[in-house]
C-alpha cells in the first residue's frame, strides 16, 4: 500500500534521480523515472512549486522504514484482506438475496455468484462473520503499520511527475480511503455507535468494492517490488538483528528509506513484535466474543463479553424486549401463534405448542457483528409447524414478530433453512422458558441462519409452497 | 510506427498495461458508486453524516491526524529524555526508558482508538436498547488495563535496569549492554 510507483524525492525535486536507484529498464508495472511525462511543461512546473511547508524526507527519520518492513506488512495484508473481502461478500449470501433481503439489496453485479445459504455446518455464519470481524480488528495495527511505513510517500513532491503517476495516487485513494472506511465503520457498528449517520450495510458493502479495486491494481502494481524486497533482506537475518546492529535499508526509488536516518530505537525484529503484540492483543481482548466460553470473560472492552447473570437465559441479548416496544400483555396467555399458508389458518396456544413433538439441538446463534453463543434450544420443529399448515413442501416462509417498526420484525426463512431437522420454533432456552429479552413466548432459531432471522416473539408464520 | 510504443510510455509515464489496468480499475469503481447511487455519498440534512465526507476523512485519517498525534508524542518524549540525559553524564549507563514508555503507550492508545465509543459512553442509547447493558464498565476496564500495561512494563524497565548496573559494575568487564540515549525517530 504504498502511495504510489513514482520515485520518491531521496534528491532535490529539481534532480534526476540516479541511476543506480532506478528501476529496471522494461519493468512492466513501473512507471518511467526521471523524466516528465506529457505536457512535459506542467509536470515541470508542478515539480517546480513545492508547497512551502510540505516535511521533506529528511524530516522521516527511522532508520526501519524501507522497502522489506512495507513489504511484510504488504504481505499480511496480502494473505489476510481478501479472506475478510470474501467472508463478507459470503454473509451477504446469507441474507438470502433470493428472498430480497441481503442488503444492500441492489449490488448489480457485484457479488459471489449466487447459491442457497446452507444450513449446515451449523456454524457456517458463525465462522464467516466470526473471521469477517475477528481478522479485521486484528488487522488494525497492521493496517496502521503500513500506513506508517509509508508515510514519506504521501510528502513526497513532486506528487506527480506524469499521468501514470496521477493515475496512481488516485488509485491509493480508493486503497487507503476503503480501508481505513472499512475499518472505521465496522468498528464503530459492532459497538453499536451510528455516528456516522447512513446506512452501515450499504456503505460497508460499497466500500469494500472500492477499496478491493484498489488493492487488486496495488498488488498487481507492487507485486514483483514486494517479492523483491522480502527477498533483499532474509527473515532469519531480521529475527537475528540486535537493536544495536540495525541499519537503514539501501536507498529505494519509492524513497521509503529515510536520506538521513537516526540510531535505532527498535530493531527491525522489535517493530515485528510490536505490531503482532498489538494484533495479539486485540485478538486476545476480542476472540471471546465469537468463541464464547471462558474466552469471553476476556473480552473485556468490546459490547459481547458480558454477562447477564440471570442463569440460563445468561447469554447475548440482541435487542431487548423494551427496545422493540413488546407489550407484557401481547405474550401472556392470550398470545396465540397464527400459521398461515395452507387451506386454513391455523392458531395455536403456548400450551398447544407445548404439547406438539419437541425436539432440542445444540444451535449457535450469530451474529453480523461477529459475536456469537451456542445454547440448547428446544421448541417445535418448523417443518412440523408446515405439516401442521397443511403446507408439504415449503419454499420458504415469513415469519414476523410483535415487534412494530424494526427493520428485523420480520424475516423470510429459504426452504432449507424451514425443512432443516433443527430448524425450530423454540420455546425454552437451557432448560427453562426464554426470557423476554430472549424472544418469549417463541423466537426462531435456524442452523448457520445470521442472527437477526432467528425472529424473537413470533406472532405469524405463513408458509409458500 | 516501431516508435510509438517508447513515445507513448514516455508521454504517458508507463507501461501501457499500467493505464489499462487503471481505467479498469476506476470504471469499477465507477460501478460501484453508481450502483450505491451518486445521490446517497451525500446527506442533504447533516453534512457529516455523508458517506464521502466519511471516505475521504478516512483517507486522511491516519496522515493528518494519528500519525502527527502520534508523532508529536514520541517526539516530545525523545526530547524529554534528552533533555534529562544531557543534565545527567551518567545517563549513559543507564538503560533507555523510551521503549518502556512507548509500548505500553501504544497498547493503551490503540484500545482506546479502537474501542473508545464504549470507554466514551458514545452511542449510548443504542448501546442500551441492543444488549439491555450500559456502557459504565469500560472506562474502567481500560483504565485498569493501562495501569497494569505500564506496571509490566515498570517491572521490566526495572529488571533490565538492575542488569544493566551488573554488567557495568566497576568488577565486571567494561562491557555494557546499554541503550543508546532514546533518539527516537518516527
Amino acid at each position: 500500500m504504498s502511495r504510489s510507483s513514482d520515485d520518491g524525492d531521496v534528491a532535490d525535486a529539481s534532480t534526476e534521480p540516479e541511476a543506480g536507484v532506478d528501476r529496471p529498464a522494461g519493468s512492466v508495472a513501473g512507471v518511467t523515472r526521471g523524466v516528465f511525462g506529457f505536457p512535459d511543461r506542467l509536470w515541470q512546473a508542478l515539480a517546480e512549486r513545492r508547497p512551502p511547508g510540505l516535511p521533506g524526507p529528511e524530516r522521516f527519520r527511522s532508520p526501519l522504514r524501507g522497502p522489506w518492513l512495507t513489504s511484510v506488512f504488504g504481505l499480511v495484508l496480502l494473505l489476510s484482506l481478501p479472506l475478510v473481502f470474501l467472508t463478507g461478500l459470503l454473509d451477504w449470501i446469507a441474507y438470502s438475496p433470493a428472498l430480497h433481503q441481503s442488503i444492500p439489496s441492489h449490488v448489480g453485479l457485484l457479488h459471489l455468484p449466487y447459491f442457497t445459504w446452507p444450513t449446515r455446518p451449523v456454524w457456517l455464519f458463525r465462522l464467516t462473520e466470526g473471521l469477517h470481524v475477528g481478522l479485521g480488528l486484528v488487522l488494525v495495527p497492521v493496517v496502521l503499520a503500513k500506513l506508517w511505513s509509508v508515510m514519506p510517500k504521501l510528502f513526497a513532491w513532486p506528487a506527480a511527475r506524469s499521468a501514470a503517476d496521477l493515475l496512481e495516487r488516485l488509485s491509493i485513494i480508493c486503497i487507503v480511503g476503503g480501508i481505513v472506511f472499512e475499518m472505521v465503520t465496522g468498528i464503530l457498528n459492532i459497538q453499536y455507535d451510528y455516528l456516522f449517520g447512513f446506512n452501515f450495510y450499504t456503505a460497508h458493502y460499497f466500500g469494500a468494492w472500492v477499496f478491493i479495486t484498489g488493492f487488486a491494481v496495488h498488488v498487481s502494481l507492487k507485486l514483483p517490488t514486494m517479492v523483491r524486497s522480502l527477498r533483499s533482506r532474509p527473515i532469519r537475518e531480521v529475527l537475528l538483528t540486535s537493536r544495536a546492529d540495525t541499519r537503514a535499508e539501501p536507498p529505494d526509488p519509492d524513497g521509503l528509506v529515510s536520506p538521513d536516518p537516526a540510531p535505532a530505537t527498535l530493531s527491525r525484529r522489535g517493530a515485528l513484535a510490536v505490531v503482532g503484540g498489538g494484533s495479539l492483543l486485540v485478538a486476545v481482548l476480542t476472540v471471546g466474543q465469537t468463541i464464547g466460553g471462558v474466552a469471553r470473560d476476556a473480552a473485556l472492552l468490546v459490547p459481547r463479553g458480558r454477562s447477564y447473570g440471570n442463569g440460563p437465559n445468561d447469554f447475548q441479548v440482541n435487542r431487548t424486549a423494551e427496545a422493540a416496544s413488546i407489550q407484557p400483555a401481547a405474550t401472556g396467555s392470550t398470545w396465540q401463534l397464527s400459521l398461515s399458508g395452507g387451506p386454513t389458518t391455523v392458531a395455536l396456544s403456548r400450551l398447544q405448542l407445548l404439547d406438539m413433538d419437541q425436539h432440542t439441538a445444540e444451535l449457535p446463534i450469530a451474529c453480523v457483528e461477529g459475536w456469537s453463543s451456542t445454547q440448547s434450544w428446544t421448541g417445535v420443529r418448523l417443518a412440523d409447524l408446515a405439516r401442521l399448515a397443511g403446507v408439504r413442501s415449503p419454499v420458504s416462509a415469513h415469519v414476523t414478530s410483535l415487534e412494530r417498526g424494526g427493520v428485523f420484525a420480520e424475516a423470510r426463512l429459504q426452504g432449507n433453512q424451514v425443512l432443516d431437522p433443527d430448524a425450530l420454533l423454540a420455546l425454552r432456552v437451557n432448560g427453562v422458558d426464554l426470557s423476554p429479552d430472549h424472544g418469549f413466548p417463541a423466537r426462531i432459531i435456524i442452523p448457520a441462519a445470521p442472527g437477526v432471522h432467528c425472529t424473537k416473539w413470533v406472532r405469524t408464520i405463513e408458509f409458500a409452497a | 510506427m516501431g516508435d510509438l510504443y517508447p513515445r507513448m510510455r514516455r508521454a504517458y509515464g508507463a507501461h501501457p498495461l499500467h493505464l489499462l489496468t487503471l481505467v479498469a480499475s476506476f470504471a469499477l469503481v465507477g460501478y460501484a458508486i453508481s450502483l450505491l447511487g451518486v445521490r446517497s455519498l451525500w446527506n442533504h440534512h447533516v453534512w457529516w453524516h455523508s458517506i464521502i465526507v466519511w471516505f475521504l476523512g478516512a483517507v486522511l485519517l491516519h496522515d493528518l491526524v494519528l500519525f502527527p498525534t502520534y508523532a508529536l508524542a514520541d517526539r516530545s518524549l525523545g526530547a524529554g529524555w534528552r533533555a534529562v540525559t544531557n543534565r545527567a553524564p551518567t545517563a549513559t549507563r543507564s538503560v533507555s526508558p523510551v521503549n518502556y514508555l512507548r509500548l505500553p503507550a501504544m497498547a493503551s492508545g490503540l484500545l482506546l482508538l479502537m474501542f473508545f465509543p464504549g470507554i466514551i459512553e458514545q452511542g449510548r442509547g443504542t448501546y442500551a436498547r441492543a444488549t439491555g447493558l450500559t456502557q459504565a464498565p469500560y472506562l474502567q476496564r481500560w483504565l485498569l488495563l493501562t495501569g497494569a500495561f505500564f506496571a509490566v512494563s515498570a517491572v521490566a524497565y526495572g529488571v533490565r535496569m538492575v542488569i544493566a548496573a551488573r554488567r557495568t559494575d566497576p568488577g565486571n568487564s567494561g562491557r555494557t549492554a546499554v541503550d543508546t540515549p532514546g533518539t527516537v525517530e518516527v
